[in-house]
């Protein structure tokens, strides 16, 4: 059989390169010189026609030169470093022919208001085709208040919906049938006591533990360094993210324990190397803190799951997930010995970066959550939310959720990229760029374990540092005309954004989950809640009981989020902020 | 040397978002003034204690949860409850431009979008520390 080699001898008779400069066709004999021949043709271009920069740089601050070739990648060994899909270290992709099978899960992250109002949005969802749900939950939910604590004023399903009990999640999943739909649910620091609840709604539906799919975020490191929805010091913390480890291990064995998330590292500014690096070094915080406790890595393993943001440079983007998988998996593999190959793939949740939405402009957003978007599947997603258009000015619309759903599935079904497997392979910016990305990622993890592991970090402010840097770097980067966004510092238009028509929360809700919240507490068994919130105090000071079966058992009988997280509290203490600044 | 204008930036209720409010703080300090910055899960009461403790002479409220409402009234309100309606309150984030006017209304002195320059910011704020003394 001829190689691509050959045709090209055949057809023009010698294995030359060609160098073209100023129409003039010149022959090179080797690499080397046609190389040099480029660089000097190169030189004379800039010369005469400067180019836009000095330094040109990834959005993440990486330099990136004008031109690669085969010379940057030759320190790559393809068996070693890319390999074929499905196989270590999963450079290519977790399956063997990746989107050809099935899409990614089009997930849609939605919630608002209260359970009624969320769970109309969700079978809208459905009914358009989206494959997976995503709950958002209000404040108060994500820090273990319920809606009548003083601290919830104000906040009641502003920015997700607003679940206090049981009562509350039956009406959330109402006629959505938990296995046949898998959920993600956006929930930290009382993860458990979501994911009980979600247990309980599967029970009243016939549906066992062991059937239903999903994931908790359950990532309570990242909430210290950049999101902030934590509740509990970090010990304490911790337990509560490995008990549900090893809960679902025996008993939801489908289900994702935990979503490591980079994307609000991102979101807070950090730049792609530092989101892979402090994202990969709180999941092997993670796995440590299960080690500890006499859990295997090769099976938990089998259940962690990622979640990485999706920024405006395609081609950076495309080499960070290539990167995160082909890190994590010697992680896995080199640092815990893990040999499971299913224990050492790094699946990942992608959302489109919420950062780069501009109020000014809004129908501009569709473009670029289009491009991000594309990123993901250039990548390898495993699900993808891909934001609305005037999510810079509040939450979506029905309409502006619809284009967003749409967009997924015009690259799904349209764009053609979904026909092979990791199409930038082999690409030698994009090689290169993993190379560094991964590189820039394993010095800032051992820069972490010389200080002692993320915990440590964390305590010293290290990541958040190293973020807010980023993060204000970028800022002045906008404003001297560095980096444009365009009709924010270019191609501004004088429109206002004002009489859109938007999505409002009004006060009404709180009132109303609080009028709801109180009369079921009237009606429930008291006598049984009080008695199993005091077994989760018992639990909670037992460090080796697992405290997931209590919180079911309180769950169950309606217990309150509120009251749960309120005798944890007792019990744990509060996390204080260590403010840097 | 005029004394530095003396900035606190806040983070009302229990939203997390602080990339902005850092930013700004920092901004506002790399201008030359004195900013104090809360930290996050402030409330109202603890927010206008600060202002008053340090001497404030400006409260920026940073907020993207869309309890924008809800704050703005509560820090303006036991501002004034306390006798410090001096301190100028600002404020930015997620916040729609036609709930604008409102918080004007309130006693806000201004509010920026997302997007806004930080020198705009900057420049507003020293114009109005100057008039209001």
């Amino acid at each position: 059989m001829r190689s691509a080699s050959d045709l090209w001898k055949i057809n023009l008779g010698y294995n030359k390169f060609y160098i073209i400069i100023k129409g003039v066709v010149t022959l090179a004999d080797n690499y080397q010189e046609a190389k040099a021949a480029y660089k000097k043709a190169l030189e004379k271009v800039v010369q005469k026609n400067p180019e836009r920069f000095e330094q040109f740089t990834t959005v993440g601050g990486l330099p990136l030169n004008v031109l690669y070739s085969q010379d940057d990648i030759e320190v790559i060994n393809y068996l070693n470093d890319i390999n074929f899909p499905g196989s270590y270290p999963f450079t290519r992709g977790v399956q063997a022919n990746m989107y050809r099978g099935r899409f990614w899960t089009m997930r849609q992250y939605a919630g608002f208001a209260t359970a009624e109002e969320s769970n109309a949005r969700y079978r809208y969802l459905l009914e358009r085709g989206t494959t997976g749900l995503s709950v958002a939950f209000d404040l108060p939910t994500q820090i273990g208040y319920d809606t009548d604590h003083p601290m919830a004023q104000g906040e009641c399903g502003k920015v997700g919906v607003a679940i206090d009990s049981l009562a509350d999640m039956e009406i959330l999943f109402d006629k959505i049938p938990l296995d046949k739909v898998s959920t993600s649910m956006t929930i930290n620091a009382p993860a458990g006591v979501l994911l009980a609840m979600y247990v309980c709604v599967g029970e009243k539906q016939g549906v066992k533990p062991e059937q239903l799919s999903g994931t908790i975020q359950n990532d309570i490191l990242k909430e210290y360094i950049a999101r902030g929805t934590y509740i509990f010091p970090p010990k304490a913390s911790m337990r509560l993210v490995t008990d549900i480890f090893d809960f679902c291990g025996k008993n939801v064995p489908k289900w994702n324990t935990i979503s490591i998330s980079g994307y609000h590292i991102r979101e807070a500014g950090s730049t792609a190397v530092q989101e892979v690096a402090f994202t990969l070094a709180d999941g092997i915080a993670y796995v440590e803190a299960a080690k500890i406790t006499g859990q295997d890595p090769n099976v938990f393993g089998e259940r962690l799951s990622f979640f990485f943001n999706a920024h405006n440079d395609l081609l950076e983007e495309v080499a960070k997930y290539r990167a995160a998988r082909r890190l994590w998996a010697k992680i896995m593999k080199e640092r815990f010995g893990v040999t499971n190959p299913k224990a050492q793939m790094l699946r990942f949740h992608t959302q489109t970066a919420g950062c780069t939405l501009t109020a000014q402009q809004p129908e501009n957003n569709v473009i670029r959550v289009t491009l991000q978007a594309l990123a993901s599947v250039l990548g390898g997603t495993q699900s993808l939310h891909t934001n609305s258009m005037d999510e810079a000015l509040a939450l979506p619309t029905e309409k502006s959720v619809e284009i967003a759903l749409r967009t997924q599935q015009v690259i799904a079904y349209e764009s053609g990229v979904t026909n092979t497997v990791d199409p930038f392979a082999g690409s030698y910016v994009v090689e290169s760029l993993t190379n560094e990305i991964e590189q820039g990622a394993a010095d800032y993890i051992n820069k972490i374990d010389d200080m002692g592991g993320m915990l440590k970090a964390i305590d010293a402010g290290y990541p958040q540092k190293e973020i807010q840097d980023s993060a204000y770097n970028y800022q002045r980067a906008i404003e001297t005309d560095q980096a444009i966004v365009v009709g924010v510092n270019k191609f501004q238009t004088k429109e206002s954004s004002a009489g859109r028509k938007l999505l409002r929360v009004d006060s009404s809700v709180g009132e109303r989950q609080i009028k709801k919240l109180h009369e079921m507490k009237s009606s429930r068994d008291n006598v049984a809640v009080k008695e199993y919130l005091e077994d989760i105090r018992k639990a909670a000071r037992n460090e080796s009981e697992n405290l997931m079966p209590m919180i079911l058992n309180a769950v169950r009988v309606y217990a309150t989020e509120g009251e749960i997280c309120g005798v944890l509290r007792e019990e744990f203490g509060e996390y204080v902020e260590n403010i840097v600044l | 040397m005029p004394d530095k204008i003396r900035v606190v930036i806040a983070k009302p209720g229990l939203d997390g978002h602080d990339r902005g409010a850092k930013v700004i703080a920092r901004a506002l300090r790399d201008a030359g003034m004195e900013v104090i910055y809360t930290g996050l899960r402030q409330t109202p009461e603890q927010i206008v204690a600060t202002a008053i403790q340090e001497d404030a002479d400006a409260v920026g409220i940073s907020i993207l949860s869309g309890a924008h409402h809800f704050y703005f009234e509560k820090v303006i309100g036991l501002l004034k409850e306390k006798g410090a309606e001096d301190i100028i309150v600002f404020g930015g984030g997620v916040i729609p431009e036609e709930d604008v006017p409102d918080l004007i209304n309130m006693g806000a002195g201004a509010v920026f979008g997302p997007g806004t320059p930080t020198g705009t910011t900057i420049e507003w704020l020293k114009e109005a520390v100057e008039t209001n003394k």
